[in-house]
């Protein structure tokens, strides 16, 4: 038990930080051209909105929503330290893990029986989706069956997270967690792994930058007025043209 | 003033006959690959009728373009607030049913069938999925079916159009159309370009051309919803959009696009115009009936020395301002105010500009009696005489555009924001030169009445000869003035020659500090 405790608590995570954390880069460097996803809401349009939109929305919030727990455990307990508002916050959380949930399930009925949806469809996504469907299924089944999680979260998982970010990885915490939860915590960092080989990406190059850009771009290709003055040098300006 | 040049254009719809090489001509070029085969870059479009993708025109279903409100401008389905909420899914996205399915036959059957009773056939098959498909529509479905119930009666410029109009139009002894040539029209204020949320879409400082980057495009495609014309496509295959280029290699090599080399009726018409940068914002803010005014006058006139000077401060080569002068744009769209953008109300301050057709309105149908039409029918040929279904006569000056048989509100829908008075100049100038070269060269009208023609029109007899010289004469050289894309600077400016010395035997990995 150790070994596979060890393999999947401290190996993984780093396998999979590691491999994220290079490939991503790697991938954005170098294949530039396929860092996205492959939107198939051309050749469907209708189901899509049934699947992606819940799924998407869903999926956001329970990203900010660990992402807070394991930033702010304390601020967390605070907040829990009334039982209303743990309740709000446990009944949230649980109707977008149902969204997601749902959504999820649209998008993988949709994909597996569209013709269409089909042919631009590989084994990856299918692998991320079935990945998704179970982790999400688990975190469902968490909520349900591991009651107030927002609150053990912050005591139990908040701690050894941070200790695989301080490179001091503490697996006591967890080792005697219900296998549900300890499944829930190794296929997060599978999926994490597989990030860089997937149309997962496409989450990293959100388009935020558009808030703060003019609405028209103009791109010269060369300085206009440089390459016109007779007593600049030739100089090694790269193209703004990406 | 911020002075730009702009490769521009003129499509004269006279000369179109709808033959769709321009079309065939870029397909082959450009989007003869997976995922681009529904894709036409360059299309031709029966008008009246609904085009491709279907209704395009009609921006309550696709909300492309600008919408004008408080004053300023925004995107009409789209935007930063907008395109960002429906990101995961974009409701105004038009799918591949709207354009269609492309496919192809499966022609191996034909050989490889085996010995049967009856002829083996070619099967169409989906070129998405592969397999048998039952075609229900394809590019050009709607070619020369004006009139029927399906295509010009769902024509979304009928708008505003009386019941009586549109129903003289589609009567079969009545029925006119005209083919409407469509590119992108790389405009000024471009839907696409603010609309793409990853700036892969950017507007060529040196010439003006859109284009879409490929490796930073992220398929996002509000770029599609946005472009009112629907000129930006999404391939499916590799998720990223693409449009047209304007052919840039090819100019940039003093070439001309694909589809205006290959026109055969010679009705495209390519050149520079410089404009002025600064009043973008304020042209495409404009009123609806001002629309045009404003946009013809961000336009600048490049003889005047003010312009020339502004221009060279710049950085527009000199090879560029002479072409600006010689541009055969320049003499359609302001010198002679023949030549008007498509849709102005879209406010993309579009840069294709359309010379309408005089044809279809000019013949109109003579107000006869059942009675007469009778008489007229040929008994023994048991047709038309064409002398008298067709008034094509100049007995009366004006009387035909006024009563004709394409009602003008349908031309100002297209090319007018909805004003007539902005269609019935352009064609009485047209006639007037037509008048004016009859008498030239049959001389059976009198000198009065083509003087009176050419002053109520405002052209000078010159005038009147440029027009139909750079109509019906021009050669290859007058209808393409491209300037130089002065290459050779740019190659200095982005590599370092140094490098190519280094790399050559010359010693250098490096930029030498102090020079060699």
């Amino acid at each position: 038990m150790t070994i596979l405790n060890n393999f999947l608590f401290i190996a993984l995570p780093y396998i999979a930080l590691i491999v994220f954390l290079i490939g991503t880069i790697y991938r954005y460097k170098s294949k530039k051209f396929k860092y996205s996803s492959l939107s198939s809401e051309f050749l469907e349009g209708r189901k899509l909105f049934w699947g992606s939109v819940p799924f998407h929305y869903g999926i956001v919030f329970l990203f900010f929503g660990h992402l807070t727990a394991f930033l702010f455990p304390r601020e967390v307990l605070l907040w829990n330290s009334h039982p209303v508002r743990l309740l709000i916050l446990e009944v949230t959380a649980f109707i977008f893990g149902i969204t997601t949930f749902v959504g999820l399930i649209h998008l993988f009925i949709r994909r597996k029986t569209n013709p269409r949806v089909q042919m631009v469809t590989n084994k990856m996504d299918l692998i991320i989706e079935v990945l998704l469907i179970a982790e999400i299924f688990l975190g469902l089944w968490i909520a349900y069956g591991y009651r107030w999680g927002s609150s053990w979260f912050a005591s139990v998982l908040s701690p050894y997270l941070i200790s695989v970010f301080t490179l001091n990885p503490q697996i006591e915490p967890i080792i005697n967690l219900p296998l549900v939860i300890q499944l829930h915590i190794a296929t997060a960092f599978l999926i994490v792994l597989l990030i860089p080989f997937s149309r997962l990406v496409h989450f990293l190059v959100f388009p935020l930058s558009y808030l703060w850009r003019p609405y028209q771009k103009v791109i010269w290709n060369w300085n206009r007025k440089k390459v016109r003055n007779p007593r600049s040098v030739w100089s090694v300006n790269k193209s703004r043209n990406n | 003033m911020d002075v730009r040049s702009q490769i521009s254009m003129v499509f004269h719809l006279d000369k179109c006959i709808g033959c769709h090489t321009c079309s065939i001509a870029c397909k082959n070029i450009w989007t003869d690959r997976k995922g681009a085969e529904y894709m036409w870059w360059n299309n031709v479009e029966t008008k009246p009728g609904t085009g491709y993708p279907s209704k395009w025109e009609d921006q309550t279903i696709y909300r492309g373009g600008w919408e004008k409100n408080n004053g300023s401008i925004s995107l009409k389905g789209s935007g930063k607030f907008k395109g960002l909420a429906n990101i995961f899914h974009n409701p105004y996205l038009p799918v591949i049913d709207d354009y269609y399915e492309p496919w192809t036959y499966k022609y191996l059957d034909l050989i490889e069938s085996p010995e049967l009773d009856d002829q083996p056939v070619a099967r169409p098959v989906s070129l998405i999925t592969g397999k048998p498909i039952d075609i229900k529509a394809g590019p050009n479905w709607d070619d020369d079916l004006s009139g029927t119930p399906d295509y010009a009666r769902n024509d979304p410029n009928l708008e505003n159009l009386s019941p009586a109009e549109q129903e003289a139009m589609f009567q079969l002894e009545k029925m006119a159309m005209f083919y409407l040539p469509r590119i992108c029209n790389h405009c000024l204020n471009p839907a696409c370009v603010a609309s793409c949320p990853s700036g892969a879409i950017y507007k060529r400082g040196e010439d003006g051309i859109v284009l879409i980057n490929q490796n930073v495009c992220r398929a996002w495609r509000m770029c599609v919803t946005a472009c009112p014309y629907k000129k930006s496509y999404y391939n499916w295959h590799t998720g990223k959009s693409e449009k047209c280029i304007l052919c840039y290699p090819r100019l940039e090599a003093g070439l001309t696009p694909a589809c205006m080399h290959s026109c055969v009726g010679r009705i495209r018409y390519l050149g520079v115009m410089l404009y002025d940068a600064d009043r973008i914002h304020e042209a495409a803010s404009a009123d609806d009936n001002h629309l045009i005014e404003k946009q013809l006058d961000i336009i600048l006139d490049p003889f005047d020395e003010k312009v020339i000077a502004a221009a060279k401060a710049n950085g527009i080569a000199d090879s560029t301002l002479l072409a600006a002068q010689n541009s055969p744009i320049y003499k359609f769209v302001k010198e002679w105010g023949l030549a008007l953008p498509l849709h102005p109300e879209f406010r993309t301050l579009p840069m294709l500009f359309y010379v309408p057709p005089l044809l279809p309105v000019m013949a109109s149908l003579s107000d006869a009696k059942n009675g007469a039409q009778n008489d007229k029918l040929n008994p023994i040929a048991k047709r038309w005489d064409d002398n008298w279904l067709y008034d094509t006569s100049t007995e009366e000056l004006w009387g035909t555009i006024e009563k004709a048989r394409f009602p003008l509100q349908y031309m100002a829908n297209l090319f007018g924001a909805g004003d007539t008075s902005k269609i019935s100049p352009i064609l009485k100038k047209m006639m007037a030169v037509r008048i004016h070269r009859r008498s030239v060269t049959v001389g059976d009208l009198s000198a009065e009445k083509v003087n009176s023609a050419l002053t109520d029109t405002g052209l000078s007899p010159e005038q009147a000869d440029a027009i139909y010289a750079l109509t019906s004469l021009a050669k290859f050289d007058e209808r393409f003035v491209i300037p130089p894309a002065h290459r050779e600077q740019a190659i200095e400016m982005l590599e370092s020659t140094a490098d190519e010395k280094g790399s050559t035997g010359f010693g250098f990995k490096e930029r030498p500090a102090r020079g060699v």
